[in-house]
């Protein structure tokens, strides 16, 4: 169990204008400003859950990922993670967590991946059996049976990435915080890490908090989504219900081979060409099932696809929306 | 015990790490010897005429720059851990910090480890040489057992006391952001202070018995001088005292800092 509760978090920052004499300036008088990383910041994540936390870049994200973490003491609020306050107990706390920080590394940069592994081995003190039981199921559930020898610098960001994860997961946390695990990977090395979590979660109930901006990340991965923005969190909900809630209106994409369209309510056309056409079903009005229907009636439809608002276009509505 | 394997663990990575840079340690052996020479035939040439007006043997002078030589690696202050000086300024420290273990301990293993792997590769082909040479340029043994397990321990506290005193660096940089300005001003000082310009016996007199009694005296100063007996008897043991205290004040020094460094950090990125 997550709990945190009006978590305020704030930065001082330097700051000056551009030039030699404010350059000089600033040698003797700083000017800082206050920056509210994280405002009054409450939410709950229950056991087994799989969070999205999504938010622009520098909205704070980072920062509740690394409160949760034990890394970063905030300035107010209360955050408790399986009962322990994770700045205050850093170190039994850190021992039933994983962090996989996309943009960083935990390995070492110049001997075997393997090599890396045995020192998180006994960092966390987990014993021999359990160690090879959970490197042996990591390195077929990732792929890593060839790399595993390979130093660090040798290999690929997608390869290094599996490793990466491989080696949060050694000492059976119970509750994982991925941050942009999926960062410049290409689509296999992605896909064959959304996967890995997502059996993570289903088979071993690994609470996971994700943050990223890949889309197809949250849509793959994530039942419910929490949105950040300028350090408040602005919604709380699944991604279906986000979805709804910010478009009701389904596109139709149809290839027909003769005939023409009738229109129900509710239903408009949006394009028509070469044997294409795209209609919006607003789903207030006409279902899409009765949309299908009416649409087929006199038309030869050879191809349909049903799209719902994709998870890009909800975060850019959404960032709009809240102006963020 | 348990919660020591990861410390001995973490020794091991880095020094297996340490130890495959073969060609820099072929390097640093041929520069070594370059620099060991030249640093003997300077002081052969002016011994030649006025022996008796220096403050050491000729002979304990020579031993006292192979085995600077040889030990380098071990006492140079310069060098330090790069990755772990990035890793702190890029915001890699993060993991670190997600780790139930002690940081200060964890960085210090990590310098001596590297220290140790460093040594190793180069001590003995260093020491090899000069022990060969002929007088007056060669590296004498040393009179007795005793003397050389005194050497082996103040060899051991010296590196001890450099490792302690570099995680200061390490720490500050944690304030600074920016280990270059510490670095600097830490390596010029102890370049001075340590002996490894110009042994510290060789400073005028009162000078050279203040700085006797600096943290940067507990370092190679100590060894390298009871190695070749000019270090001896009570004054030997006041120098071991004073290797232990400042070992023990720089760690709690360190440690203070490393906690007040921690309350108030920022990792650094994304």
């Amino acid at each position: 169990m997550i709990e945190l509760e009006h978590i305020c978090k704030t930065f001082r920052v330097a700051k000056r204008n551009a030039g030699m004499g404010e350059a000089v300036r600033a040698l003797f008088r700083r000017e800082y400003t206050i920056v509210h990383a994280l405002r009054d910041i409450s939410f709950r994540i229950g056991d087994g859950e799989m969070v999205g936390y999504i938010g622009p870049n520098g909205a704070g994200k980072s920062s509740t990922i690394k409160i949760m973490s034990g890394i970063l003491n905030p300035d107010s609020g209360i955050c408790r993670i399986d009962g322990r306050i994770p700045w205050k107990e850093r170190r039994e706390h850190v021992r039933h967590i994983g962090v996989v920080f996309g943009q960083r590394s935990q390995l070492w940069w110049d001997v075997p991946v393997v090599d890396s592994f045995e020192l998180i081995r006994d960092i966390y003190e987990v014993d021999e059996v359990r160690y090879r039981q959970n490197l042996e199921e990591l390195v077929t559930l990732l792929n890593l049976g060839e790399i595993i020898r390979t130093p660090v610098r040798q290999l690929s960001l997608g390869q290094r990435m599996r490793c990466e994860i491989a080696a949060s997961l050694l000492h059976n946390p119970t509750v994982l915080f991925l941050d942009e695990p999926t960062i410049g990977l290409d689509a296999v090395s992605k896909i064959a890490v959304r996967d890995f979590i997502r059996r993570l979660n289903r088979e071993k109930k690994v609470t996971v908090i994700l943050t990223t901006h890949d889309m197809q990340d949250i849509e793959a991965l994530t039942e419910r989504i929490l949105l950040i923005g300028k350090g408040e969190i602005l919604l709380d909900g699944s991604l279906d219900e986000l979805k709804n809630r910010n478009s009701p209106v389904r596109r139709l994409h149809v290839s027909y081979a003769g005939g023409y369209f009738v229109l129900p309510e509710g239903v408009s056309l949006l394009s028509d060409e070469h044997g294409r056409a795209a209609f919006a079903v607003d789903t207030r009005i006409c279902g899409v099932s009765r949309a299908i229907e009416g649409l087929s009636r006199y038309a030869e439809i050879t191809d349909l696809t049903v799209e719902s608002i994709t998870a890009e276009e909800l975060v850019v509505s959404l960032y709009e929306e809240f102006a963020i | 015990m348990k919660s020591l394997r990861k410390y001995k663990s973490l020794f091991r990575i880095r020094f297996n790490a340490g130890i495959q840079y073969r060609a820099a340690a072929l390097a640093g052996i041929a520069t070594q010897y370059a620099w060991g020479f030249l640093n003997i035939m300077l002081y052969v040439t002016l011994y030649r005429d006025h022996a008796a007006s220096f403050p050491m043997t000729l002979q304990a002078v020579v031993s006292y720059m192979w085995l600077r030589q040889a030990f380098l690696t071990l006492f140079e202050t310069w060098s330090m851990e790069g990755d772990l000086l990035d890793a702190i300024v890029n915001g890699n420290v993060a993991y670190e910090l997600a780790r139930p273990a002690d940081l200060f301990s964890m960085w210090y293993i990590r310098c001596l480890s590297a220290r140790v792997s460093k040594v190793l590769l180069r001590a003995g082909p260093v020491l090899f040489i000069a022990i060969i040479l002929p007088a007056p340029y060669g590296l004498t043994l040393p009179a007795n057992p005793v003397v050389f397990f005194g050497f082996l321990g103040t060899l051991v506290l010296g590196s001890l006391v450099t490792c302690a005193s570099l995680m200061l660096i390490y720490i500050l940089t944690m304030y600074t952001m920016q280990p270059q300005g510490i670095r600097i001003a830490f390596n010029s000082l102890s370049e001075l202070l340590t002996g490894s310009l110009i042994p510290l016996p060789f400073f005028p007199e009162p000078l050279s018995r203040i700085l006797e009694l600096t943290p940067f005296a507990a370092m190679s100063n100590v060894p390298f001088r009871i190695y070749s007996g000019d270090l001896a008897g009570a004054a030997a043991w006041q120098a071991v005292g004073l290797q232990v205290f400042w070992l023990l004040a720089l760690l709690a020094l360190g440690r203070i800092l490393l906690a007040h460094a921690l309350r108030r950090t920022v990792i650094q990125g994304g």
